[in-house]
Protein backbone atom coordinates (compact mmCIF):
# COMPACT_ATOMS: atom_id res chain seq x y z
CA UNK A 1 0.00 0.00 0.00
CA UNK A 2 1.05 3.41 -0.90
CA UNK A 3 1.99 5.51 2.33
CA UNK A 4 0.19 8.51 2.92
CA UNK A 5 1.77 11.77 2.90
CA UNK A 6 2.87 13.04 6.34
CA UNK A 7 0.75 15.61 7.24
CA UNK A 8 -2.30 13.13 6.17
CA UNK A 9 -1.06 10.22 8.33
CA UNK A 10 -0.22 12.45 11.05
CA UNK A 11 -3.70 13.41 11.60
CA UNK A 12 -4.84 9.08 11.83
CA UNK A 13 -2.37 8.51 13.90
CA UNK A 14 -3.01 11.63 16.51
CA UNK A 15 -6.88 10.23 16.43
CA UNK A 16 -6.03 7.02 17.40
CA UNK A 17 -3.54 7.96 20.47
CA UNK A 18 -6.35 10.39 21.38
CA UNK A 19 -9.12 7.70 21.85
CA UNK A 20 -7.06 5.87 23.49
CA UNK A 21 -6.24 8.95 25.87
CA UNK A 22 -9.59 9.63 26.03
CA UNK A 23 -11.02 6.38 26.76
CA UNK A 24 -8.29 6.18 29.88
CA UNK A 25 -9.40 9.10 31.24
CA UNK A 26 -12.99 8.88 30.69
CA UNK A 27 -13.22 5.36 32.70
CA UNK A 28 -10.69 7.54 35.50
CA UNK A 29 -13.30 10.20 35.86
CA UNK A 30 -16.29 7.72 35.81
CA UNK A 31 -14.61 6.62 39.02
CA UNK A 32 -13.67 9.55 40.02
CA UNK A 33 -17.26 10.27 40.29
CA UNK A 34 -17.60 6.87 42.35
CA UNK A 35 -15.06 7.55 44.68
CA UNK A 36 -16.48 10.88 45.44
CA UNK A 37 -19.85 9.38 46.21
CA UNK A 38 -18.33 7.16 48.66
CA UNK A 39 -16.85 9.98 50.10
CA UNK A 40 -19.48 11.76 50.74
CA UNK A 41 -21.69 8.59 52.21
CA UNK A 42 -18.66 8.24 54.51
CA UNK A 43 -18.40 11.64 55.88
CA UNK A 44 -22.29 11.18 56.66
CA UNK A 45 -21.71 8.48 58.50
CA UNK A 46 -19.05 9.94 59.84
CA UNK A 47 -21.53 12.62 60.81
CA UNK A 48 -23.77 10.13 62.31
CA UNK A 49 -21.29 8.33 64.20
CA UNK A 50 -20.41 11.44 65.87
CA UNK A 51 -23.50 12.43 66.85
CA UNK A 52 -24.86 9.35 68.37
CA UNK A 53 -22.01 9.02 70.59
CA UNK A 54 -22.17 12.85 71.89
CA UNK A 55 -26.19 12.76 72.27
CA UNK A 56 -25.56 16.53 73.31
CA UNK A 57 -27.21 18.83 70.85
CA UNK A 58 -24.12 20.16 68.34
CA UNK A 59 -25.41 22.72 66.51
CA UNK A 60 -21.99 23.11 64.46
CA UNK A 61 -22.33 19.34 63.73
CA UNK A 62 -21.50 19.80 60.19
CA UNK A 63 -18.75 21.79 60.42
CA UNK A 64 -17.27 18.71 62.68
CA UNK A 65 -18.01 16.74 59.64
CA UNK A 66 -16.08 19.07 57.39
CA UNK A 67 -13.25 19.16 59.42
CA UNK A 68 -13.08 15.54 60.11
CA UNK A 69 -12.38 15.45 56.25
CA UNK A 70 -8.80 17.28 56.16
CA UNK B 1 7.73 -11.60 46.38
CA UNK B 2 5.72 -8.72 48.01
CA UNK B 3 3.25 -7.81 45.61
CA UNK B 4 3.33 -3.88 44.61
CA UNK B 5 1.25 -1.38 45.98
CA UNK B 6 -1.68 -0.46 43.33
CA UNK B 7 -0.28 3.17 43.70
CA UNK B 8 3.11 1.87 42.44
CA UNK B 9 1.42 -0.49 40.12
CA UNK B 10 0.07 2.91 38.67
CA UNK B 11 3.35 4.92 38.90
CA UNK B 12 4.47 2.12 36.44
CA UNK B 13 2.19 2.20 34.14
CA UNK B 14 2.42 5.28 33.31
CA UNK B 15 6.40 5.82 33.28
CA UNK B 16 6.50 2.61 31.31
CA UNK B 17 3.92 3.75 28.71
CA UNK B 18 5.48 7.23 28.94
CA UNK B 19 8.70 6.23 27.61
CA UNK B 20 6.93 3.48 25.22
CA UNK B 21 4.94 6.37 23.39
CA UNK B 22 8.70 8.33 23.42
CA UNK B 23 9.79 5.63 21.91
CA UNK B 24 7.52 5.11 19.28
CA UNK B 25 7.26 8.95 18.07
CA UNK B 26 11.07 9.49 18.65
CA UNK B 27 13.01 6.49 18.04
CA UNK B 28 11.35 3.65 15.74
CA UNK B 29 12.45 3.98 12.44
CA UNK B 30 9.24 4.88 9.58
CA UNK B 31 7.92 1.52 7.94
CA UNK B 32 8.94 1.54 4.43
CA UNK B 33 5.84 0.22 3.45
CA UNK B 34 3.35 1.98 5.44
CA UNK B 35 4.93 5.22 6.59
CA UNK B 36 4.10 7.08 9.38
CA UNK B 37 0.39 5.28 9.69
CA UNK B 38 2.75 1.94 10.85
CA UNK B 39 2.58 3.91 14.30
CA UNK B 40 -1.02 3.34 15.00
CA UNK B 41 0.45 -0.38 15.33
CA UNK B 42 2.05 0.17 18.65
CA UNK B 43 -1.05 1.33 20.58
CA UNK B 44 -3.43 -1.04 18.50
CA UNK B 45 -1.56 -3.99 18.87
CA UNK B 46 -0.84 -3.63 22.66
CA UNK B 47 -4.52 -2.70 23.85
CA UNK B 48 -5.10 -5.97 21.59
CA UNK B 49 -3.20 -8.42 23.35
CA UNK B 50 -3.97 -7.22 26.66
CA UNK B 51 -7.41 -7.01 25.50
CA UNK B 52 -7.63 -10.99 24.70
CA UNK B 53 -5.28 -12.12 27.86
CA UNK B 54 -8.00 -10.35 30.32
CA UNK B 55 -10.07 -12.14 28.80
CA UNK B 56 -8.74 -15.51 29.68
CA UNK B 57 -7.55 -13.92 33.13
CA UNK B 58 -11.44 -13.60 33.46
CA UNK B 59 -11.98 -17.24 32.59
CA UNK B 60 -9.21 -18.31 35.16
CA UNK B 61 -10.73 -16.76 37.89
CA UNK B 62 -14.46 -18.34 36.88
CA UNK B 63 -12.78 -21.47 37.46
CA UNK B 64 -11.12 -20.22 40.72
CA UNK B 65 -14.75 -19.20 41.33
CA UNK B 66 -16.48 -21.98 40.58
CA UNK B 67 -13.99 -24.50 42.57
CA UNK B 68 -13.61 -22.22 45.61
CA UNK B 69 -16.85 -20.64 45.62
CA UNK B 70 -16.01 -17.41 47.19
CA UNK B 71 -17.34 -14.18 45.50
CA UNK B 72 -14.10 -12.60 45.52
CA UNK B 73 -13.07 -14.77 42.95
CA UNK B 74 -16.48 -13.46 40.74
CA UNK B 75 -15.59 -9.85 41.69
CA UNK B 76 -11.84 -10.22 39.75
CA UNK B 77 -13.71 -11.90 36.56
CA UNK B 78 -16.16 -9.65 36.49
CA UNK B 79 -13.74 -6.50 36.88
CA UNK B 80 -11.02 -8.18 34.42
CA UNK B 81 -14.04 -8.52 31.86
CA UNK B 82 -15.23 -5.28 31.99
CA UNK B 83 -11.60 -3.93 31.64
CA UNK B 84 -10.78 -6.12 28.79
CA UNK B 85 -14.01 -5.31 26.98
CA UNK B 86 -13.26 -1.12 27.44
CA UNK B 87 -9.86 -1.85 25.87
CA UNK B 88 -11.84 -3.95 23.13
CA UNK B 89 -13.60 -0.65 22.58
CA UNK B 90 -9.95 0.92 22.18
CA UNK B 91 -8.92 -1.99 19.89
CA UNK B 92 -12.00 -1.83 17.69
CA UNK B 93 -11.67 1.79 17.19
CA UNK B 94 -7.83 2.18 16.29
CA UNK B 95 -8.14 -0.75 14.47
CA UNK B 96 -10.72 1.34 12.11
CA UNK B 97 -8.95 4.39 12.18
CA UNK B 98 -5.85 2.30 10.83
CA UNK B 99 -7.90 0.85 8.10
CA UNK B 100 -9.31 4.01 7.21
CA UNK B 101 -5.96 5.25 7.16
CA UNK B 102 -4.63 2.25 4.90
CA UNK B 103 -7.25 1.18 3.09
CA UNK B 104 -9.55 3.94 2.57
CA UNK B 105 -12.32 2.21 4.26
CA UNK B 106 -13.64 2.55 8.11
CA UNK B 107 -13.81 -1.37 8.14
CA UNK B 108 -11.89 -4.17 6.72
CA UNK B 109 -12.20 -8.06 6.69
CA UNK B 110 -8.86 -8.46 5.83
CA UNK B 111 -7.24 -8.10 8.92
CA UNK B 112 -7.78 -11.41 10.98
CA UNK B 113 -6.68 -9.88 14.41
CA UNK B 114 -9.50 -7.10 13.59
CA UNK B 115 -12.07 -9.25 12.75
CA UNK B 116 -11.66 -12.15 15.62
CA UNK B 117 -11.53 -9.36 17.98
CA UNK B 118 -14.91 -8.37 16.58
CA UNK B 119 -16.49 -11.63 17.06
CA UNK B 120 -14.99 -11.90 20.59
CA UNK B 121 -16.27 -8.53 21.58
CA UNK B 122 -19.53 -9.75 20.30
CA UNK B 123 -19.36 -12.18 22.75
CA UNK B 124 -18.22 -10.54 25.65
CA UNK B 125 -20.79 -7.20 24.71
CA UNK B 126 -23.55 -10.23 25.96
CA UNK B 127 -22.01 -11.14 29.35
CA UNK B 128 -23.81 -7.94 30.77
CA UNK B 129 -27.34 -8.67 30.06
CA UNK B 130 -26.62 -12.39 30.59
CA UNK B 131 -26.14 -11.43 34.29
CA UNK B 132 -28.87 -9.17 34.08
CA UNK B 133 -31.15 -12.06 33.02
CA UNK B 134 -30.54 -14.38 36.31
CA UNK B 135 -32.06 -13.08 39.71
CA UNK B 136 -30.29 -14.94 42.10
CA UNK B 137 -26.91 -13.25 42.46
CA UNK B 138 -25.24 -16.46 43.81
CA UNK B 139 -26.96 -18.49 40.89
CA UNK B 140 -25.79 -15.20 38.56
CA UNK B 141 -22.04 -15.59 40.13
CA UNK B 142 -21.66 -19.19 39.33
CA UNK B 143 -23.49 -18.88 35.40
CA UNK B 144 -21.21 -15.51 34.67
CA UNK B 145 -17.99 -17.90 35.86
CA UNK B 146 -19.63 -20.39 33.75
CA UNK B 147 -19.71 -18.30 30.76
CA UNK B 148 -16.43 -16.63 31.69
CA UNK B 149 -14.66 -20.06 31.08
CA UNK B 150 -16.19 -21.07 28.16
CA UNK B 151 -16.01 -17.80 26.45
CA UNK B 152 -12.24 -18.14 27.80
CA UNK B 153 -11.83 -21.17 26.17
CA UNK B 154 -13.67 -19.60 22.99
CA UNK B 155 -10.49 -16.72 22.38
CA UNK B 156 -7.79 -18.97 21.18
CA UNK B 157 -9.75 -21.41 19.33
CA UNK B 158 -11.73 -18.33 17.21
CA UNK B 159 -8.23 -16.62 16.87
CA UNK B 160 -6.93 -19.33 15.24
CA UNK B 161 -10.07 -20.03 13.25
CA UNK B 162 -10.15 -16.56 11.99
CA UNK B 163 -6.63 -16.82 10.83
CA UNK B 164 -7.24 -19.59 9.08
CA UNK B 165 -9.41 -18.02 6.96
CA UNK B 166 -7.67 -15.44 5.71
CA UNK B 167 -7.23 -16.02 2.03
CA UNK B 168 -3.91 -15.60 0.91
CA UNK B 169 -4.29 -13.29 -1.55
CA UNK B 170 -4.91 -10.17 1.11
CA UNK B 171 -1.62 -10.71 2.83
CA UNK B 172 -2.06 -9.52 6.62
CA UNK B 173 -0.61 -6.42 7.33
CA UNK B 174 1.04 -7.28 10.69
CA UNK B 175 2.77 -10.31 9.35
CA UNK B 176 6.14 -8.55 8.97
CA UNK B 177 5.38 -7.04 12.73
CA UNK B 178 5.50 -10.29 14.42
CA UNK B 179 8.22 -12.32 12.20
CA UNK B 180 10.68 -9.80 11.13
CA UNK B 181 10.59 -6.56 13.20
CA UNK B 182 13.89 -4.77 13.28
CA UNK B 183 15.03 -4.52 16.57
CA UNK B 184 14.49 -1.08 17.10
CA UNK B 185 10.64 -1.75 16.14
CA UNK B 186 10.32 -5.10 18.78
CA UNK B 187 11.92 -3.19 21.38
CA UNK B 188 9.54 0.11 21.00
CA UNK B 189 6.66 -2.56 20.65
CA UNK B 190 7.92 -4.46 23.54
CA UNK B 191 7.94 -1.44 25.74
CA UNK B 192 4.44 -0.25 24.63
CA UNK B 193 3.01 -3.64 25.63
CA UNK B 194 4.27 -4.16 28.58
CA UNK B 195 3.34 -0.31 29.75
CA UNK B 196 -0.25 -1.21 28.40
CA UNK B 197 -0.28 -4.90 30.73
CA UNK B 198 0.55 -2.48 33.79
CA UNK B 199 -2.32 -0.09 32.67
CA UNK B 200 -4.49 -2.65 32.37
CA UNK B 201 -3.30 -4.58 35.70
CA UNK B 202 -3.52 -1.26 37.72
CA UNK B 203 -6.78 0.04 36.11
CA UNK B 204 -8.22 -3.50 36.97
CA UNK B 205 -7.10 -3.08 41.07
CA UNK B 206 -8.40 0.69 40.90
CA UNK B 207 -11.82 -0.64 40.28
CA UNK B 208 -11.63 -3.70 42.51
CA UNK B 209 -10.58 -1.07 45.32
CA UNK B 210 -13.11 1.55 44.50
CA UNK B 211 -15.33 -1.71 44.85
CA UNK B 212 -13.69 -2.58 48.48
CA UNK B 213 -14.92 0.84 49.63
CA UNK B 214 -18.18 0.66 48.56
CA UNK B 215 -18.58 -2.57 50.38
CA UNK B 216 -16.80 -1.80 53.48
CA UNK B 217 -19.67 0.98 53.38
CA UNK B 218 -22.24 -0.80 53.01
CA UNK B 219 -20.90 -2.87 56.29
CA UNK B 220 -20.38 0.64 58.00
CA UNK B 221 -24.03 2.01 57.04
CA UNK B 222 -25.43 -1.15 58.16
CA UNK B 223 -23.58 -1.47 61.65
CA UNK B 224 -24.55 2.09 62.54
CA UNK B 225 -27.59 2.50 60.78
CA UNK B 226 -29.01 -0.58 61.91
CA UNK B 227 -30.73 -4.00 59.59
CA UNK B 228 -33.57 -1.70 58.05
CA UNK B 229 -31.29 0.18 55.85
CA UNK B 230 -31.76 -0.86 52.44
CA UNK B 231 -28.95 -0.59 49.44
CA UNK B 232 -29.43 1.98 47.47
CA UNK B 233 -30.19 0.72 44.19
CA UNK B 234 -26.79 -0.05 43.16
CA UNK B 235 -26.36 -1.94 39.99
CA UNK B 236 -28.21 -5.46 40.10
CA UNK B 237 -25.97 -6.88 38.24
CA UNK B 238 -22.01 -5.85 39.59
CA UNK B 239 -21.22 -8.40 42.10
CA UNK B 240 -20.55 -7.34 45.37
CA UNK B 241 -17.66 -8.18 47.42
CA UNK B 242 -18.17 -10.16 50.46
CA UNK B 243 -19.18 -8.45 53.55
CA UNK B 244 -17.70 -10.26 55.85
CA UNK B 245 -14.17 -9.26 57.26
CA UNK B 246 -12.24 -11.26 54.31
CA UNK B 247 -10.31 -7.85 53.09
CA UNK B 248 -9.62 -8.42 49.35
CA UNK B 249 -6.73 -6.11 48.44
CA UNK C 1 -23.70 -60.86 49.33
CA UNK C 2 -25.92 -61.15 52.18
CA UNK C 3 -28.79 -62.81 51.57
CA UNK C 4 -32.47 -61.39 52.13
CA UNK C 5 -30.90 -58.15 50.84
CA UNK C 6 -30.57 -56.45 47.47
CA UNK C 7 -28.66 -53.01 48.04
CA UNK C 8 -29.52 -50.95 44.97
CA UNK C 9 -27.27 -50.90 42.87
CA UNK C 10 -25.79 -46.49 42.00
CA UNK C 11 -27.00 -46.93 38.15
CA UNK C 12 -24.11 -45.62 35.99
CA UNK C 13 -23.78 -42.23 33.95
CA UNK C 14 -24.27 -44.36 30.74
CA UNK C 15 -27.56 -45.77 32.03
CA UNK C 16 -28.89 -42.85 33.12
CA UNK C 17 -27.73 -40.91 30.04
CA UNK C 18 -29.41 -43.26 28.02
CA UNK C 19 -32.54 -43.46 29.87
CA UNK C 20 -32.99 -39.35 29.57
CA UNK C 21 -32.41 -39.76 26.08
CA UNK C 22 -34.74 -42.44 25.42
CA UNK C 23 -37.18 -40.06 27.59
CA UNK C 24 -36.71 -36.87 25.34
CA UNK C 25 -36.73 -38.70 21.77
CA UNK C 26 -40.35 -40.17 23.10
CA UNK C 27 -41.60 -37.07 24.08
CA UNK C 28 -40.50 -35.16 20.97
CA UNK C 29 -41.78 -38.38 18.85
CA UNK C 30 -45.29 -37.92 20.54
CA UNK C 31 -45.53 -34.09 20.68
CA UNK C 32 -43.13 -33.58 17.62
CA UNK C 33 -42.28 -30.11 19.32
CA UNK C 34 -38.90 -29.15 18.02
CA UNK C 35 -37.96 -31.19 14.74
CA UNK C 36 -41.26 -30.37 12.26
CA UNK C 37 -40.64 -26.36 13.20
CA UNK C 38 -37.02 -26.82 12.06
CA UNK C 39 -37.72 -28.09 9.60
CA UNK C 40 -40.61 -26.11 8.25
CA UNK C 41 -38.30 -22.80 9.10
CA UNK C 42 -35.18 -24.44 7.17
CA UNK C 43 -37.51 -24.93 3.63
CA UNK C 44 -38.79 -21.19 4.16
CA UNK C 45 -35.44 -19.70 5.16
CA UNK C 46 -34.35 -21.23 1.48
CA UNK C 47 -37.37 -19.78 -0.55
CA UNK C 48 -36.22 -16.60 1.74
CA UNK C 49 -33.10 -16.58 -0.04
CA UNK C 50 -34.04 -17.43 -3.41
CA UNK C 51 -35.27 -14.33 -3.60
CA UNK C 52 -33.20 -12.47 -1.02
CA UNK C 53 -30.52 -13.37 -2.70
CA UNK C 54 -32.02 -12.94 -6.11
CA UNK C 55 -30.59 -16.26 -7.53
CA UNK C 56 -31.87 -19.83 -8.49
CA UNK C 57 -28.86 -22.01 -8.61
CA UNK C 58 -26.05 -21.60 -5.85
CA UNK C 59 -22.78 -23.08 -5.83
CA UNK C 60 -19.35 -22.88 -3.89
CA UNK C 61 -19.05 -20.25 -1.01
CA UNK C 62 -22.99 -18.86 -1.38
CA UNK C 63 -24.33 -22.42 -1.14
CA UNK C 64 -22.60 -23.68 2.16
CA UNK C 65 -23.40 -20.08 3.52
CA UNK C 66 -26.87 -20.08 2.79
CA UNK C 67 -27.04 -24.07 3.64
CA UNK C 68 -25.23 -23.41 7.13
CA UNK C 69 -26.61 -19.78 8.22
CA UNK C 70 -30.26 -22.04 7.96
CA UNK C 71 -29.25 -24.82 10.07
CA UNK C 72 -27.63 -22.42 12.42
CA UNK C 73 -30.52 -20.55 13.00
CA UNK C 74 -32.92 -23.38 12.51
CA UNK C 75 -30.55 -25.05 15.74
CA UNK C 76 -31.20 -21.62 17.90
CA UNK C 77 -35.27 -23.19 17.83
CA UNK C 78 -34.37 -26.65 19.60
CA UNK C 79 -31.98 -25.40 21.56
CA UNK C 80 -34.02 -22.72 22.77
CA UNK C 81 -36.62 -25.92 23.68
CA UNK C 82 -34.13 -28.00 25.47
CA UNK C 83 -34.57 -27.39 29.07
CA UNK C 84 -37.88 -25.99 28.83
CA UNK C 85 -39.71 -29.14 29.88
CA UNK C 86 -36.99 -30.00 32.95
CA UNK C 87 -37.36 -26.43 34.31
CA UNK C 88 -41.41 -26.24 33.86
CA UNK C 89 -41.83 -29.83 34.92
CA UNK C 90 -38.59 -30.16 37.78
CA UNK C 91 -36.55 -32.27 35.84
CA UNK C 92 -33.70 -30.25 37.33
CA UNK C 93 -34.48 -31.28 40.76
CA UNK C 94 -35.28 -34.75 39.72
CA UNK C 95 -31.50 -34.88 38.47
CA UNK C 96 -29.91 -33.68 41.85
CA UNK C 97 -31.79 -35.83 43.74
CA UNK C 98 -31.33 -38.79 42.05
CA UNK C 99 -27.46 -40.78 42.97
CA UNK C 100 -26.59 -40.15 39.31
CA UNK C 101 -23.95 -37.77 37.53
CA UNK C 102 -25.31 -34.51 36.32
CA UNK C 103 -23.38 -35.32 33.03
CA UNK C 104 -25.59 -37.70 32.42
CA UNK C 105 -28.36 -35.06 31.79
CA UNK C 106 -25.85 -32.92 29.70
CA UNK C 107 -24.94 -35.96 27.61
CA UNK C 108 -28.53 -37.17 26.97
CA UNK C 109 -29.30 -33.06 26.15
CA UNK C 110 -26.18 -33.20 23.86
CA UNK C 111 -27.05 -36.21 22.36
CA UNK C 112 -30.53 -35.42 21.26
CA UNK C 113 -29.80 -31.95 20.15
CA UNK C 114 -27.50 -33.84 17.39
CA UNK C 115 -30.36 -36.44 16.67
CA UNK C 116 -32.96 -33.13 16.12
CA UNK C 117 -30.31 -31.79 14.16
CA UNK C 118 -29.45 -35.16 12.16
CA UNK C 119 -33.39 -35.37 11.40
CA UNK C 120 -33.36 -31.29 10.31
CA UNK C 121 -30.54 -32.47 7.74
CA UNK C 122 -32.12 -35.20 6.41
CA UNK C 123 -35.04 -32.60 5.16
CA UNK C 124 -33.60 -29.70 4.33
CA UNK C 125 -30.50 -30.94 2.94
CA UNK C 126 -31.97 -32.54 0.18
CA UNK C 127 -34.61 -30.11 -0.50
CA UNK C 128 -31.57 -27.37 -0.48
CA UNK C 129 -30.31 -29.80 -3.09
CA UNK C 130 -33.37 -29.50 -5.20
CA UNK C 131 -33.92 -26.28 -5.18
CA UNK C 132 -30.32 -24.74 -5.68
CA UNK C 133 -27.55 -27.65 -6.35
CA UNK C 134 -26.54 -28.14 -10.14
CA UNK C 135 -25.02 -31.84 -8.99
CA UNK C 136 -25.56 -33.70 -5.81
CA UNK C 137 -22.06 -35.30 -5.99
CA UNK C 138 -21.11 -32.96 -3.02
CA UNK C 139 -23.69 -33.92 -0.72
CA UNK C 140 -22.39 -37.49 0.57
CA UNK C 141 -19.24 -35.77 2.08
CA UNK C 142 -21.00 -33.38 3.08
CA UNK C 143 -22.97 -35.23 5.42
CA UNK C 144 -19.38 -36.00 7.33
CA UNK C 145 -19.25 -31.95 7.51
CA UNK C 146 -22.42 -31.47 9.15
CA UNK C 147 -22.17 -34.18 11.32
CA UNK C 148 -19.16 -32.76 13.06
CA UNK C 149 -20.54 -29.01 13.01
CA UNK C 150 -23.75 -30.76 14.46
CA UNK C 151 -21.77 -32.04 17.58
CA UNK C 152 -20.39 -28.45 17.94
CA UNK C 153 -23.50 -27.26 17.94
CA UNK C 154 -24.76 -30.02 20.73
CA UNK C 155 -21.72 -28.98 22.79
CA UNK C 156 -22.26 -24.85 23.11
CA UNK C 157 -25.57 -25.19 22.93
CA UNK C 158 -26.73 -27.98 25.76
CA UNK C 159 -24.30 -25.11 27.94
CA UNK C 160 -26.00 -21.67 26.60
CA UNK C 161 -29.03 -23.32 26.98
CA UNK C 162 -28.71 -25.07 30.68
CA UNK C 163 -27.80 -21.12 31.50
CA UNK C 164 -30.70 -19.43 29.74
CA UNK C 165 -32.88 -22.43 30.90
CA UNK C 166 -33.14 -20.63 34.56
CA UNK C 167 -32.90 -16.80 33.36
CA UNK C 168 -35.70 -14.59 32.24
CA UNK C 169 -35.57 -13.50 28.93
CA UNK C 170 -34.24 -16.97 27.95
CA UNK C 171 -35.57 -16.84 24.18
CA UNK C 172 -33.82 -14.11 23.93
CA UNK C 173 -30.41 -14.51 25.60
CA UNK C 174 -30.08 -18.07 23.56
CA UNK C 175 -28.98 -16.44 20.03
CA UNK C 176 -27.74 -13.44 21.95
CA UNK C 177 -24.97 -15.73 23.23
CA UNK C 178 -25.00 -18.80 21.31
CA UNK C 179 -24.44 -17.01 17.96
CA UNK C 180 -20.73 -15.65 18.87
CA UNK C 181 -19.61 -18.71 19.99
CA UNK C 182 -20.50 -20.83 16.71
CA UNK C 183 -18.85 -18.84 14.62
CA UNK C 184 -15.72 -20.62 14.75
CA UNK C 185 -18.09 -23.44 13.26
CA UNK C 186 -19.32 -21.49 11.09
CA UNK C 187 -15.98 -20.11 9.44
CA UNK C 188 -14.66 -24.26 9.57
CA UNK C 189 -17.95 -25.96 8.29
CA UNK C 190 -18.40 -23.31 5.42
CA UNK C 191 -14.92 -23.57 4.42
CA UNK C 192 -14.89 -27.27 4.12
CA UNK C 193 -18.64 -27.11 2.27
CA UNK C 194 -17.02 -24.44 -0.24
CA UNK C 195 -14.74 -26.62 -1.61
CA UNK C 196 -17.45 -29.77 -1.92
CA UNK C 197 -20.24 -27.91 -3.28
CA UNK C 198 -17.77 -26.06 -5.78
CA UNK C 199 -19.40 -25.27 -8.90
CA UNK C 200 -17.65 -28.19 -10.94
CA UNK C 201 -18.28 -30.77 -8.64
CA UNK C 202 -16.60 -31.74 -4.91
CA UNK C 203 -12.81 -30.61 -4.44
CA UNK C 204 -10.85 -31.83 -1.77
CA UNK C 205 -9.00 -28.88 -1.63
CA UNK C 206 -8.15 -27.88 2.42
CA UNK C 207 -11.42 -29.78 3.85
CA UNK C 208 -8.89 -31.83 5.73
CA UNK C 209 -7.94 -29.01 8.03
CA UNK C 210 -11.62 -27.89 8.32
CA UNK C 211 -12.27 -30.90 9.35
CA UNK C 212 -9.79 -30.93 12.22
CA UNK C 213 -11.25 -27.49 13.38
CA UNK C 214 -14.53 -28.92 13.91
CA UNK C 215 -13.18 -31.64 15.69
CA UNK C 216 -10.88 -29.60 17.91
CA UNK C 217 -13.77 -27.30 18.52
CA UNK C 218 -16.35 -30.29 19.95
CA UNK C 219 -13.68 -31.45 21.83
CA UNK C 220 -12.91 -28.03 23.60
CA UNK C 221 -16.24 -27.43 24.09
CA UNK C 222 -17.17 -30.97 25.45
CA UNK C 223 -14.20 -30.81 27.92
CA UNK C 224 -15.69 -27.45 29.02
CA UNK C 225 -19.02 -28.90 29.36
CA UNK C 226 -17.62 -31.68 31.08
CA UNK C 227 -15.71 -29.54 33.87
CA UNK C 228 -18.76 -27.17 34.54
CA UNK C 229 -21.63 -28.79 34.56
CA UNK C 230 -22.10 -30.41 38.35
CA UNK C 231 -21.78 -26.30 38.99
CA UNK C 232 -24.61 -25.27 36.76
CA UNK C 233 -27.02 -27.78 38.00
CA UNK C 234 -26.79 -26.75 41.47
CA UNK C 235 -29.45 -25.11 43.26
Amino acid sequence: MPALPLDEAGKYVAAAYVVFLTLVLVYVAIMAAKVARIQRELSELADLAEKERHPEANPRGADAGAQGNA
Amino acid sequence: MKVPSLRDNAIAAALVLCAGFALVFFYAPLDADQGFIQKIFYLHVPLAMCSLAGFVVGGIFGIAHLRTGKSIYDVRSYVSIHLSVIFGVGVLVTGSIWAKASWGKWWVWDEPTLVSFLIVFLLYATYYPLRYAIEDRDRQGRYASVFAITAGAFVPLNFVAVRMAQSLVHPRVFATANGGLPGSMLLTFLVCLAGMALLWIALVRFELAAKAASASLSRLRRAIEGEEYAPPSGSRIAPRLPTSATSPS
Amino acid sequence: MTPGTAAPRRPSTLAALRAILAKDLRVELRTLQSVPAMALFALTTFVLFRYGLDRKSLSGGLAAGVLLATVLFAAILAVNRLFVAERDEGGFDAIRLAPVDGTALLGAKAAALVVYLLLLEAIAVPAFALFFLDTWSGIPPLIGVLLLADVGLAATGVLISSIAANSRARDLLVPLVLLPLLVPVMIAAAGAAQELLAAGGPSYDGVGKWLAVLAFYDMTFAAVGFAVYDYLLED
